[in-house]
């Protein structure tokens, strides 16, 4: 408190010195005169890492920050370099961001739109951020989105797999290496046919909130298209957590796979409730009963544990992958670690390395030269093979892996297994796909 | 003054002092050093100070001077948060006629389920009220999508008509909120030395309104209509044996302490113009319930402190990480400083809510008054110091 | 038809839950008269005692199999539970098989000792707070319970089995003649509902048939009177104190197989089992239990297609729109007492 009196006194004194430092009028926060938001002005350069820490998602969301955590050690020259020595571009040298040490600040999303604002805007405000990543769930990742739109800095986003990220909500400040809900129906419609006919009727259970229903969406279309036909759709509460009665009556519908359009603890809650009512053990229409989970992540397969088994789904990456960035990921992961990365952690740790990378190529950290930079960038190396990011919606175009829970893991890490790796060009789209249309990047803003 | 007592003026102009100053008196440490992370100056942090201060400030008209223990106060917030963007949607980014909408629709829909829910009283009127809190919530996530926008929370687009207003700033963006024409975001920047202090329009704005909230709830504590409200609650028995119906006073307090909510739903919507759904949840509702009971019911001051007291926990150590902690014990030798980082660990980052936790029961335990009880235990020790000098040098005289 | 018996059966299944929670809520309610925001904190600790037991009975030393390579390239390390090497490996994996049935056993001295460490320890200095004290401090210690178990189990679900013989379920349809594969359910779900059948019929007959009971269940009606007789009501209320707990327990550790148990499920059942223990009316233990019931059985049925198609989201809101309606209609829910928290 003397501080403060201190300070107050400090004003009055020296009025008018004060007075021609208040006469700058700034948005948002320091040094406006590079022409953009928070441009950093020292030997530093703070990137804020925004993760759910509390609620239902804190695991994954400190598996995102344990990449988050790698990936700036790589970029300040720390540890083995990871995907850096595999990454196509080779603009970063392992001096920070052009010669600048990487800082980062944490925060806590809660998987909450208001409080992963909230934590955005501190970040922003207080700590003078210059991008900002991270989050575990679509609706997170579409408001801190905007946000940072606002605000005039880079939104590299985490785990989202909702369509509407890059699709009626994208922003010229945002960008996305997830895959999305469209781009799972593509790659899963395929194997379905192969594995269990063309011949089948499926019943959808959905989440009932944005996500939920924009993969419902895609994954009926796509598995309507090569025959299937959609039984029901049952929207679910997402404060469910006894998933029996939605269970029950699946059996008597006529159906012969059910979808089941959840994530999380309802993915893991509906699973269990599912092979408790022994849908797997019987047959139907002649078939065997079959359960989908068209969005896996590794936590929510540990989650569910031998309930997994033999059911398919599919992911964005996985450590079991063979390519040289995989390996060189999973290695400084598992040696710093002592477990594999998640498919989170890995895209995170893509987005900052693709983030740095394109300020390094750009020559600057202005927001405007980094989404010139990153539009229509292809590269390799980082654990997907060939990627582009297509400048015309922010969305990143990589292989698509199809999954399945393994019958006999070897280790407590290995739950599923890549089933196929399903090749780019079958998973994309037209920027004006109609399940992306209604909205508009806008133009990118670098703020004040 | 203002037609207050000597001791309300004082204790409103306090609040005054405190909410003009906060930018310098939240700011306390440099720029840079180590304590810099506890420094809670900045716009966002400090408009949220203040906007969950009214909430309080309206919640405890209610429960601290009636007695009803409303579980499901954050539906009015959220209600008037989607009607403050609604404005800005469809009418223009001013924000005058947002928070007029957002106060009056929240008075509406206070007034239907106050209506509904004082007919029962105890926990019977406060579970009503939560059941009415989560069925908003439940279908504002759900159903009620093409109004609300879900999961995502209602946001503003390149689309939206404006009529008032443009639908698409000169630079392509969204525009954003104004007060006549003063942008809400534009902040001065007052470089002092090793300090930076942040005048932001918005928070000012919050400021004032958080003045004119706390002015009329003190022209409520003090009037006709407050004492018959501490009636009701010491024993409505007695208020209606004397020929009086309690009724209209409750809802009253209940219209009223809903319009609170709703000017704080819409002045975190002009801030923001963003409004989620998980305002409303029972959650929200519960923590406004804490930062009054933790502040001190029934006192005026204490819901403020509650507010600021829970809201500085969520937004300060959410986010000190391993990193900040090794970064201010680096002085130390390497093995002490790793036992300090292990022991504070768990407290700090995602173990905040455990610290918060702790502190909730250690606050009840030992001060039954909330905060505003510490704040008087310290006065009092201070005041009898003072005695006894003023005894001491008294007695030679003698 | 088959549908509607299928959603009878889940409402059952759900309402036993509700009906356990609310059960221990009341009691604690209607002897103590506090309003304890921990219970569905106990209720989540019942089942991390089954996560505990589970993992205790897996404890494993490490043995290297120079053949095999873990992920990184390193020989592999494989996992024997000592349990399996002492008993056998057949003895030993049927051992940890049924942890969570052994957990019963495990968890009651747990849950009591709990039970009385929150009693004699916090909630005794709060009997005559006001009501939102006992409301602050319970849910403090509520948030201090989970993040706990946060630290030590981590946020993600913890899949706890149960016994392999309990697996798959049960077909009525075979049963009754009619079409098979028609009417299933699974076993653990129909033992979970007679498990709590057996508990909450334990605790109505111990309050009706025992002195102990006699004297509590006076204690509920007039506590002063009962103080004056020269009887020691604390201390009973103490014992019912670590019952109510152990009734949540046990609750929790049952339910463990039923989802796999998370830090905050205890919270995700606290508003619901608060709402189940009002409209069955306060301080009124076969209103907690007809109220589970009843809120269980509605919940499933307007979970059905049919009635979801009439009344989109109506599964969202099913239990607060009954919740008003029965507190409207009767001013002390189901068969609430006068004057019991409606101050």
């Amino acid at each position: 408190m003397s501080k403060t009196n201190l300070t107050r006194r400090g004003v009055l004194k020296t009025g008018a010195v004060a007075g021609a430092g208040l006469a700058l009028p700034t948005y948002l926060s320091a040094a406006s005169h590079s022409g953009f938001t928070n441009a950093p002005t020292g030997s530093t350069v703070t990137l804020g890492f925004n993760v759910p820490q509390t609620g239902p998602y804190a695991d994954e969301g400190a598996d995102e920050l344990r990449a988050f955590e790698l990936a700036v050690e790589h970029l300040n020259g720390g540890g083995d370099g990871g995907m850096l020595n595999t990454f196509s571009s080779k603009a970063l040298q392992g001096n920070g961001i052009m010669g600048k040490e990487v800082k980062y600040v944490t925060g806590d999303t809660q998987t909450k739109s208001d409080a992963a604002r909230a934590s955005a805007k501190s970040m922003i405000e207080k700590d003078g951020a210059i991008m900002i990543s991270g989050g575990s769930s679509s609706g997170v990742a579409v408001a801190v989105q905007g946000l940072c739109q606002e605000a005039g800095i880079i939104f590299m986003a985490g785990l989202t797999h909702s369509n509407d990220t890059t699709g009626k909500d994208k922003k010229a400040n945002g960008f996305r290496h997830f895959f999305n809900a469209y781009m799972s129906g593509a790659a899963l419609a395929p194997v379905l046919q192969k594995l269990y006919g063309s011949e089948r009727r499926a019943y959808h259970l959905t989440a009932d909130y944005t996500w939920g229903w924009t993969q419902q969406e895609s994954i009926a279309a796509a598995t309507e298209a090569m025959g299937w036909q959609t039984v029901n759709n049952v929207l679910t509460p997402l404060a469910q957590t006894d998933f029996s009665s939605y269970i029950a009556p699946v059996l008597n519908s006529g159906a012969d796979v059910l979808v089941l359009n959840h994530y999380g603890g309802n993915m893991v809650n509906s699973l269990t409730a599912a092979v408790q009512f022994g849908l797997r053990d019987k047959q139907v229409n002649g078939k065997n009963f079959e359960i989908v989970v068209p969005l896996y992540s590794e936590l929510m397969a540990k989650g569910a544990g031998a309930n997994i088994k033999g059911i398919l789904g599919s992911t964005n990456w996985s450590w079991t992958l063979q390519d040289e960035g995989t390996k060189a990921f999973v290695k400084s992961f598992g040696t710093k670690y002592g477990f594999p990365p998640s498919n989170a952690a890995q895209t995170c740790y893509a987005q900052t390395i693709l983030y740095a990378d394109a300020v390094a190529r750009a020559g600057s950290f202005n927001p405007c030269a980094v989404v010139e930079a990153l539009e229509d960038f292809e590269f390799d190396g980082l654990g997907n093979g060939k990627t582009f990011y297509r400048g015309a919606d922010h969305q990143c175009f990589k292989d698509v892996l199809v999954m399945r829970g393994k019958e006999n893991p070897a280790n407590e890490y290995d739950l599923l297994e890549i089933v196929e790796v399903t090749p780019r060009g079958q998973v994309e789209y037209a920027p004006d796909h109609p399940m992306f249309a209604g909205g508009a990047l806008g133009a990118c803003n670098p703020g004040a | 003054m203002l037609g207050l007592t000597k001791k309300d003026a004082t204790l409103l102009l306090v609040v005054a002092v405190l909410a003009l100053c906060a930018p310098f008196i939240l700011n306390p440490f440099p720029e840079g050093s180590a304590m810099a992370q506890f420094n809670a100056g900045y716009p966002d942090l400090m408009q949220r100070f203040v906007i969950f201060g009214i909430f309080a400030i309206g919640f405890n008209i209610l429960f601290g001077l009636t007695g009803y223990l409303s579980f499901g106060h954050a539906a009015f917030l959220g209600v008037g948060s989607y009607s403050a963007v609604w404005m800005f949607k469809l009418l223009s980014m001013n924000v005058i006629p947002a928070i007029m909408l957002s106060v009056i629709v929240s008075g509406l829909f206070a007034l239907l389920i106050g209506f509904v829910s004082l007919r029962r009283s105890g926990i019977y009127f406060s579970i009503l009220t939560l059941a009415f809190a989560q069925m908003s919530f439940n279908l504002a996530y759900s159903v009620l999508t093409p109004i609300t926008n879900g999961e995502t929370g209602l946001q503003l687009t390149l689309q939206d008509p404006r009529v008032l207003g443009q639908s698409v700033s000169e630079t392509g963006g969204i525009p954003v909120t104004s007060l006549f024409g003063i942008e809400l975001r534009s902040t001065y920047q007052m470089d002092l030395g090793a300090w930076l202090f942040q005048f932001n329009v918005g928070y000012y704005l919050c400021a004032v309104m958080l003045l004119l909230a706390f002015y009329l709830a003190i022209r409520i504590f003090r009037s006709p209509f407050g004492m018959m409200l501490r009636a009701i609650k010491s024993n409505q028995h007695r208020v209606n044996y004397t020929g009086l119906n309690p009724r209209p006073y409750t809802l009253a307090a209940f219209v009223i302490s809903g319009m609170y909510a709703g000017l704080a739903g819409g002045l975190m919507a002009s801030m923001d113009p963003l409004a989620g759904a998980e305002r409303m949840q029972w959650t929200a509702s519960g923590e406004v319930v804490l930062m009054t009971i933790l502040g001190g019911a029934g006192t005026l001051i204490g819901p403020v402190l509650g507010a600021g007291f829970i809201k500085y926990f969520e937004n300060i150590f959410s986010k000190i990480n391993d990193n900040v902690l090794h970064g201010w014990f680096s002085l130390l030798p390497d093995g002490l400083e790793n036992l300090i980082v292990g022991v504070l660990h768990p407290f700090i980052g995602k173990g905040w809510h455990l610290t918060l936790g702790i502190l909730f029961m250690l606050v009840v335990i030992f001060l039954p008054g909330g905060l505003v009880e510490g704040g008087q235990r310290i006065a009092r020790l201070f005041r009898r110091g003072k005695a006894d000098q003023t005894d001491t040098t008294t007695k030679p005289a003698e | 038809m088959d549908a509607i018996i299928l959603q009878i059966l889940n409402g059952l299944d759900k309402g036993s839950a509700y009906a356990l929670i609310a059960l221990g809520l009341t009691l604690i309610f209607g002897t103590l008269g506090v309003v304890n925001f921990a219970h569905g904190a106990l209720f989540m600790i019942g089942s991390f005692c089954a996560v505990t037991l589970s993992k205790i009975l897996n404890l494993s030393f490490e043995t290297i199999d120079p053949t095999r390579t873990d992920f990184l390239g390193n020989p592999a390390k494989i996992k024997t539970p000592y349990i399996e090497s002492w008993f056998g490996p057949e003895t030993g994996a049927a051992i940890i098989d049924w942890a969570v049935p052994l957990s019963i056993l495990f968890s009651i001295p747990i849950m009591i000792s709990i039970g009385f460490i929150m009693e004699r320890g916090l909630i005794k200095h709060f009997y005559k707070r006001p009501h939102a004290d006992q409301i602050l401090v319970t849910f403090g210690l509520a948030i201090v319970l989970q993040e706990v178990i946060k630290y030590f189990y981590g946020a993600n679900p913890i899949p706890t089995p149960a016994p392999d013989a309990f697996r798959g379920s049960f077909d009525f349809g075979a049963l009754l003649g009619i079409d098979p594969n028609v009417i299933i359910y699974p076993y653990w779900r129909l033992v979970y509902f007679a498990f709590s059948a057996v508990i909450i019929g334990g605790v109505f007959a111990f309050l009706q048939f025992t002195t102990f009971g006699m004297v509590v269940r006076a204690g509920m009606a007039d506590r002063e009177t009962v103080g004056l007789l020269g009887i020691n009501i604390d201390k009973r209320f103490t014992i019912m104190f670590g019952l109510a707990a152990a009734v949540a327990g046990l609750a929790g550790v049952m339910y463990a197989p039923i989802n796999s148990p998370n830090y905050h499920m205890g919270m995700d059942f606290l508003v619901l089992s608060f709402v189940v223990v009002v409209v069955g009316g306060m301080g009124s233990l076969p209103g907690a239990v007809l109220a589970g019931f009843m809120l269980g059985i509605l919940e499933s049925f307007s979970s059905m297609n049919e009635i979801k198609s009439l009344f989109p989201g109506i599964d969202q809101i099913i239990i607060y729109l009954v919740a008003i309606i029965i507190l409207l209609t009767r001013p002390r829910g189901l068969m609430g007492r006068k004057g019991v928290m409606e101050d």
